[in-house]
C-alpha cells in the first residue's frame, strides 16, 4: 500500500543523499552502508587529514626535531616522503572501496527503482502520498537510462585508464607504431561514447540534454548534451606541440568551420524551443483541457533527438578531422591533454561537492 | 522525382525543407553564414510535397529533410553538409553561388 511505496522512496532518497555526500573517497563500513548517516564520512576524512599533521609533532618526529642543523632537513624530507606514500596508499584503498560501493549501490538502486515503479503503478500518488518528484529522476527513470548510467560509468573508468597509459607512453618515448595503436584506441573510445549516447537518446533525450549524467563542473559547460567542440579545440591547440604552417592553417579553418556549425545548431535549437513553447501554449491557457497540445508537443520532441545526434556527429567529425591534420605524436599529446582536462573537471566537481556548505 | 531534379538543376543551390523542421532551419542559417542564399523549397507548402518526400527517400535521404542539392547533385542531409564543412570541402562547392552584397 502507500507505506510500502513510501519505504522504497525513502530508501532510494537515502542512497542519493549518501552518494552525494561521499564526494571524494571516504572510509565507510561495508555492511552499514545503506543505513549509514552522512557525518561518518566527513569525520574520517578529517581524522586522516589530522594524522599526517600530528605525526610531525608526535613522538616519532619529536626526537628528530632537535637534531643537528645539517641532518634536520633530510630527515624531514624522508619523513614527508613516507607520509606521502602512506597517504597515497590510503587514498588508493579508499578509492577502491568507494568504487566497489558505487557498483553495489547502482545495483541496489536499480532494484529499488523497479520496485518503486511497480508500487507506484499499484497506488494512487495523487491522493496525498509522498512526492516522488523530490527524488529527481528516479520517479520517471526510463529503463534504458539505468543501462546508460552503468555504461557511462564504465566508460569514464576506461577513459581514465587510457589517459594514464597515454601519459606513460609519451613520457617513455615509445615507437610510432605503438603510439598509433594507443591513439586509434583512444579515438574509438570517444566514438563508443557517442554510440551509447545515441542509444540513450532514443530512450530519454531530456535526460541526455540535462547533463545530469555528468559531474557538476562538466555540466557548467554543457552544450546540446555534451561538450562544445570549438571550445575544446581552443583549449587543446597549445598542447599539440609545434605545428607546421599548413597544419596551423588547417586547424584554424577547422576551428572556424566548427564554430559556424555550432552557431547554426544553436540557432536551430532556439527555433525548436520557440516552436515547442508555441505548441504547448496554443488554445486557451487556463481552460484545463490540454491533451491535444501535449500530443502535438510529443511529436516535436522527436526533433530534439535529431539535434542531440547532430551535435554528437559534430563532436565526432571534429575529432576525426583533427586526427587527420595532426601527426601521431601530436594527436597523442592532444588526446592526453583532452583526457586530463576532463579528469580535472571531474576532480573539481568532487572537491566542490565534498567542501563544507555555506550556511543557508 | 522529375520535379526534384528540375528544381535542383534550375537553381544551383537547393534545400528541400519543411517550415516546421528546425534542422532545415539550421542548414539554411549555416549557408547564410557562409555567404550564399539557397533556394528553399518547403514541402509542407507544396501540394506535391508528399511525392517529393518519397522521391527524396528513394534517392537516399532518410530524413528526408533537409535535402541539399549543389549544382544539381544531391549532397545529402545535415550530416553530410556538416562533414563537408569541417573537412573544408563545402566552401569550394559553394564558390559559384556567392551573393556579392
Amino acid at each position: 500500500m502507500n507505506s510500502t511505496s513510501t519505504q522504497f522512496a525513502v530508501q532510494t532518497n537515502m542512497i542519493y543523499e549518501t552518494i552525494h555526500q561521499v564526494g571524494m573517497w571516504g572510509d565507510f563500513k561495508v555492511d552499514g552502508f545503506l543505513n549509514t548517516s552522512s557525518p561518518l564520512i566527513l569525520d574520517v576524512e578529517t581524522q586522516l587529514g589530522n594524522q599526517s599533521e600530528d605525526s610531525s609533532h608526535g613522538t616519532v618526529g619529536g626526537s628528530l626535531k632537535y637534531d643537528q642543523e645539517g641532518s634536520k632537513p633530510v630527515d624531514k624530507v624522508l619523513r614527508r616522503l613516507a607520509q606521502n606514500r602512506e597517504a597515497a596508499r590510503k587514498s588508493r584503498l579508499r578509492k577502491k572501496a568507494y568504487v566497489q560501493q558505487l557498483e553495489s549501490s547502482k545495483i541496489r538502486l536499480l532494484q529499488l527503482e523497479q520496485e518503486l515503479e511497480r508500487a507506484r503503478q499499484q497506488n494512487q500518488y495523487a491522493s496525498g502520498g509522498i512526492d516522488v518528484s523530490q527524488l529527481g529522476y528516479t520517479g520517471n527513470l526510463k529503463p534504458g537510462i539505468a543501462t546508460f548510467e552503468m555504461e557511462y560509468g564504465n566508460w569514464v573508468e576506461e577513459q581514465n585508464k587510457q589517459t594514464t597509459e597515454m601519459r606513460k607512453a609519451l613520457q617513455s618515448h615509445i615507437g610510432e607504431i605503438e603510439l598509433r595503436i594507443l591513439v586509434d584506441c583512444s579515438m574509438r573510445h570517444y566514438f563508443d561514447l557517442f554510440r551509447i549516447k545515441a542509444n540513450a537518446g532514443k530512450t530519454d533525450v531530456f535526460y541526455l540534454m540535462s547533463g545530469v549524467w555528468k559531474t557538476a563542473a562538466e555540466r557548467f559547460f554543457l552544450w546540446i548534451g555534451g561538450f562544445r567542440p570549438s571550445e575544446l579545440l581552443k583549449i587543446l591547440t597549445p598542447h599539440f606541440g609545434q605545428l607546421t604552417d599548413q597544419q596551423q592553417a588547417e586547424a584554424g579553418n577547422l576551428q572556424q568551420s566548427c564554430q559556424q556549425a555550432e552557431d547554426a545548431l544553436s540557432l536551430g535549437m532556439e527555433k525548436l524551443q520557440q516552436i515547442l513553447a508555441e505548441t504547448i501554449a496554443t488554445g486557451q491557457l487556463g481552460e484545463g483541457n490540454y491533451l491535444p497540445q501535449i500530443n502535438a508537443a510529443m511529436e516535436k520532441l522527436e526533433a530534439l533527438v535529431r539535434f542531440v545526434n547532430q551535435a554528437d556527429h559534430l563532436r565526432q567529425e571534429t575529432l576525426q578531422q583533427m586526427s587527420r591534420i595532426l601527426t601521431t605524436r601530436q594527436a597523442a599529446r592532444g588526446l592526453l591533454a583532452l583526457g586530463e582536462y576532463f579528469e580535472r573537471l571531474r576532480a573539481l566537481s568532487s572537491q566542490w561537492s565534498s567542501s563544507p556548505c555555506e550556511s543557508a | 522525382m522529375d520535379k526534384v531534379m528540375r528544381l535542383a538543376s534550375e537553381n544551383g543551390l537547393v534545400i528541400f525543407s519543411k517550415s516546421s523542421c528546425c534542422l532545415c532551419y539550421t542548414v539554411n542559417i549555416l549557408f547564410s553564414e557562409l555567404g550564399v542564399s539557397p533556394y528553399v523549397h518547403e514541402l509542407d507548402q507544396d501540394p506535391e510535397g508528399k511525392d517529393i518526400e518519397k522521391a527524396l527517400i528513394k534517392m537516399g535521404c532518410s530524413a528526408p529533410v533537409p535535402a541539399v542539392f549543389i549544382g544539381g547533385k544531391l549532397v545529402g542531409s545535415t550530416n553530410e553538409v556538416m562533414s563537408l564543412h569541417l573537412s573544408g570541402n563545402l566552401m569550394p562547392l559553394l564558390k559559384p553561388y556567392y551573393s556579392f552584397n
